[in-house]
C-alpha cells in the first residue's frame, strides 16, 4: 500500500511538473513555421554572397514571399506578378519572350532573366544595376514598361486581405505591412530558388547510378577550354560583365555602362549561368536566339567589333560540328528537371 | 523512497519557477530625460524657404522657385568641450521643406554635460545603400531611392526658373551616389557659437539653416541654361555636393 501510495505522489508529481512547468507562452509561437531554417549550401559550392542575413530564414517568410511572387496586385492594373515574367517551367525565366511584356502590353527591351541560385549574385539585373537581393523586387514593380505600381499602392491592396495580415503576423510577428517586409519576405523566397539536382551536379557528387556519356564528357572537356573562364563552376558564372560581341541594335542598350557611365563597360552584360538552359530561352540580354545552335553561331562567326567585345572572344570560339553537338549535350546535363518541377516553388491556388 | 519524494517535489518548485513571469511592474515615468533638440531651418540666402510663389535668384542671376525639398541627415554625433563623442544610434533623417515635424530632431538619453560641436552626414553612409531593405526614414516609400541603380537620393530639389531648358522650365536636382569618384556624401562639422549644456532639466535646442542657394553659389556657379536636371550619380551630382557640402550654419543654439 506505502508503494502504491510513492508511485501516486510520484506520478502526480511529475504530472504536475509537465503541467505547470514552462508551459509555451501563448504570445510565442513555437511551432516550425516560424522556426529559423538554416539555408543549404550544395556540397562542394562556394559561399552565397547573401545568406539571410537580418532576415531570418523561416517557412512562413518563404510562404509569404512565394504568395507575393505570384500576386497580380503587385502590379497597377492587377496582372502582372513576379510570376508572369519569371515562371518555374521556364527554369524562372519568361518562355517564348525574347523580352519582358508588361502592364498595358508594354515592352521591355531586355530578356527576363532566369532567377535560381540567386544568392550567389553580387548584383542583380542585366547591367547589375541593383546591389542587394531585397532591393531587387522595387525595380520591375516601379517600372512602367513592367508592373508600374507603386509600393504606398501595394501595401493598401495587401493590408485590405485578411489572408496577407495574418500571413505577415506569423512571418514577422505582427500584422504590420511595410516595404521592408515585403521585400525581405520576396528574398526568402527568391534565395531558396536552388538549382543544385542536374545530372552535372549529381555526377559531381558521385551520386550512385549516375554517369556521363563519353559524348557529355568530351563536351566538358571542349567547356572547360573553350566557356569555362567566363561561364565559370559550380555556378556557370563569375558574375562579372562582358561583351560577347552581339551586334547593336537600333535600341544601342548600352549595358553596364548605363550604371557606371563607364565608357569601358559599353555593351558589357552580367555573363549569365549556363545551368537549365534547355528551359530558359530566349537567350542573350535581349532574347536575340531561340536556340543554342544560333549562340554557337554567333560565337563561331558573329562577334562584332562594334560592341566592344572581350579580347578572349577574338577570333570567336571555332567547332567542329562534331565538337559542337559533344558541347550541346554536355550544357544538357546542367538541366534541372527536379528545380522546374519543386512542388515547394509553385503558385500555391 | 522518501528522498526521491524530496527530490521531485524540489524539481517541481524550481519548475514552477521557469513559469511565465508577470507582466514587470509599469515603472514610473521619468520626468526629464537628458536630450537636444535640432532644428533645421531652410533658407535661400538670407530669405526663409518658401514653396512654390517665392522667387529668388541664385548667383548666377537666374530666377527660380522651389517645389519640393529635402535632404537625409545620418550619422549625428555631438563632442562634448573634453572632445568625447556620443554618436546617435541608427541615426538616420529624412528632412523634408513640407513637413514642419521633419525639421525638428530629438536626440534623446544623450549623457549631461556641455556640447560645444556637432557632426553629421549630408546623406546615406555607403553601408546602408547596400545592405537591402530598410525602414523608417530609409524606407524607399519616401521617394528618395534609385530603383533601377540602387542607391539613397541624398539631397533633392525640384522647383522652375524662366532660364531652364526643359519644358516647362523644370528644375530637378537628385543627388545620389556613394561610391567611386562620383561620391556626393559630405561630412558636415559645425562647432557651435555658444556651449549647448545638457541637463537633466534643461532641454537645449541646436537651431541649423540649411541654405539652399549653396548648391548653385561655390566653388561651381550653376547656371540653368546650362544645367536644370541631374537625376543620377554623376560628375554632375558630386558638382553640386561640393557646392552645398558648407551650406549648413548654426544659426543659434538656446
Amino acid at each position: 500500500m506505502k508503494r502504491l501510495f510513492s508511485i501516486s505522489v510520484f506520478a502526480l508529481m511529475v504530472l504536475l511538473t509537465f503541467f505547470y512547468a514552462c508551459k509555451p507562452d501563448p504570445q510565442l509561437d513555437f511551432t516550425t513555421k516560424t522556426a529559423p531554417i538554416s539555408f543549404p549550401i550544395p556540397q562542394g559550392w562556394p559561399k552565397p554572397f547573401y545568406n539571410f542575413e537580418n532576415n531570418t530564414l523561416t517557412s512562413s517568410g518563404f510562404e509569404l514571399g512565394r504568395k507575393l511572387f505570384y500576386d497580380q496586385r503587385l502590379s497597377r492594373d492587377n496582372t502582372i506578378s513576379c510570376g508572369s515574367c519569371h515562371q518555374q517551367f521556364a527554369g524562372f525565366a519568361q518562355a517564348d519572350h525574347a523580352v519582358s511584356h508588361g502592364v498595358d502590353d508594354k515592352l521591355g527591351v531586355r530578356n527576363s532573366p532566369a532567377l535560381f541560385n540567386m544568392n550567389w549574385h553580387t548584383s542583380f539585373f542585366w547591367d547589375g544595376g541593383v546591389n542587394h537581393i531585397e532591393s531587387q523586387p522595387i525595380n520591375p514593380i516601379k517600372n512602367p514598361v513592367e508592373m508600374d505600381e507603386s509600393i504606398d499602392n501595394i501595401i493598401v491592396k495587401l493590408n485590405a486581405d485578411a489572408t496577407y495580415r495574418s500571413m505577415f503576423k506569423s512571418a514577422f510577428g505582427d500584422e504590420t505591412i511595410n516595404s521592408q517586409r515585403i521585400f525581405k519576405a520576396l528574398a526568402q523566397f527568391m534565395g531558396m530558388l536552388v538549382s543544385s539536382n542536374s545530372k552535372y551536379d549529381k555526377y559531381k557528387r558521385s551520386e550512385a547510378g549516375i554517369t556521363m556519356t563519353t559524348q557529355e564528357l568530351n563536351g566538358y572537356d571542349i567547356y572547360k577550354s573553350k566557356c569555362s573562364n567566363c561561364h565559370t563552376e559550380p555556378l556557370f558564372t563569375d558574375y562579372s560583365f562582358k561583351s560577347n560581341g552581339l551586334p547593336l541594335t537600333v535600341i544601342k542598350d548600352s549595358g553596364r555602362a548605363h550604371i557606371t557611365l563607364n565608357p569601358a563597360d559599353l555593351y558589357k552584360f552580367k555573363i549569365p549561368s549556363l545551368r537549365n538552359l534547355k528551359y530558359t530561352g530566349p537567350y542573350m540580354h535581349d532574347g536575340r536566339f531561340n536556340t543554342l545552335d544560333e549562340v554557337l553561331n554567333h560565337y563561331a562567326t558573329g562577334i562584332s567589333a562594334s560592341s566592344n567585345p572581350d579580347a578572349q572572344l577574338a577570333g570567336g570560339i571555332q567547332l567542329t560540328t562534331q565538337q559542337r553537338a559533344d558541347l550541346i549535350a554536355f550544357l544538357n546535363t546542367l538541366n534541372d528537371e527536379e528545380f522546374i518541377k519543386d512542388e515547394r516553388f509553385k503558385e500555391v491556388k | 523512497m522518501k528522498y526521491s519524494i524530496y527530490a521531485l517535489l524540489a524539481l517541481f518548485l524550481i519548475n514552477i519557477g521557469c513559469r511565465k513571469k508577470d507582466d514587470p511592474v509599469t515603472q514610473t515615468p521619468v520626468t526629464t530625460i537628458p536630450q537636444i533638440n535640432i532644428i533645421f531651418k531652410n533658407t535661400v540666402d538670407n530669405k526663409p524657404l518658401g514653396l512654390n510663389n517665392t522667387k529668388y535668384q541664385n548667383a548666377n542671376g537666374d530666377t527660380f522657385t522651389v517645389s519640393s525639398y529635402q535632404y537625409y541627415i545620418s550619422n549625428i554625433s555631438l563632442f562634448k568641450d573634453d572632445g568625447s563623442e556620443y554618436k546617435e544610434s541608427d541615426s538616420y533623417h529624412l528632412i523634408n521643406e513640407s513637413s514642419a515635424t521633419s525639421k525638428q530632431l530629438t536626440i534623446k538619453n544623450i549623457p549631461t554635460g556641455d556640447y560645444v560641436k556637432i557632426r553629421f552626414l549630408i546623406g546615406v553612409d555607403s553601408l546602408r545603400n547596400v545592405s537591402g531593405a530598410q525602414t523608417g526614414a530609409l524606407d524607399p516609400i519616401n521617394g528618395m531611392f534609385w530603383t533601377w541603380n540602387t542607391g539613397y537620393i541624398m539631397a533633392r530639389m525640384e522647383g522652375s526658373s524662366p532660364q531652364a531648358g526643359i519644358y516647362p522650365n523644370n528644375l530637378g536636382f537628385h543627388i545620389g551616389g556613394f561610391e567611386g569618384p562620383n561620391n556626393v556624401l559630405r561630412w558636415v562639422t559645425l562647432q557651435l557659437p555658444s556651449k549647448a549644456i545638457v541637463t537633466n532639466s534643461n532641454n537645449t535646442s541646436i537651431y541649423i539653416n540649411s541654405n539652399l542657394a549653396e548648391w548653385f553659389k561655390t566653388p561651381l556657379t550653376i547656371n540653368f541654361s546650362n544645367i536644370s536636371s541631374i537625376t543620377s550619380s554623376s560628375y554632375g551630382a558630386k558638382m553640386i555636393a561640393d557646392n552645398y557640402a558648407d551650406m549648413f550654419s548654426i544659426d543659434h543654439v538656446e
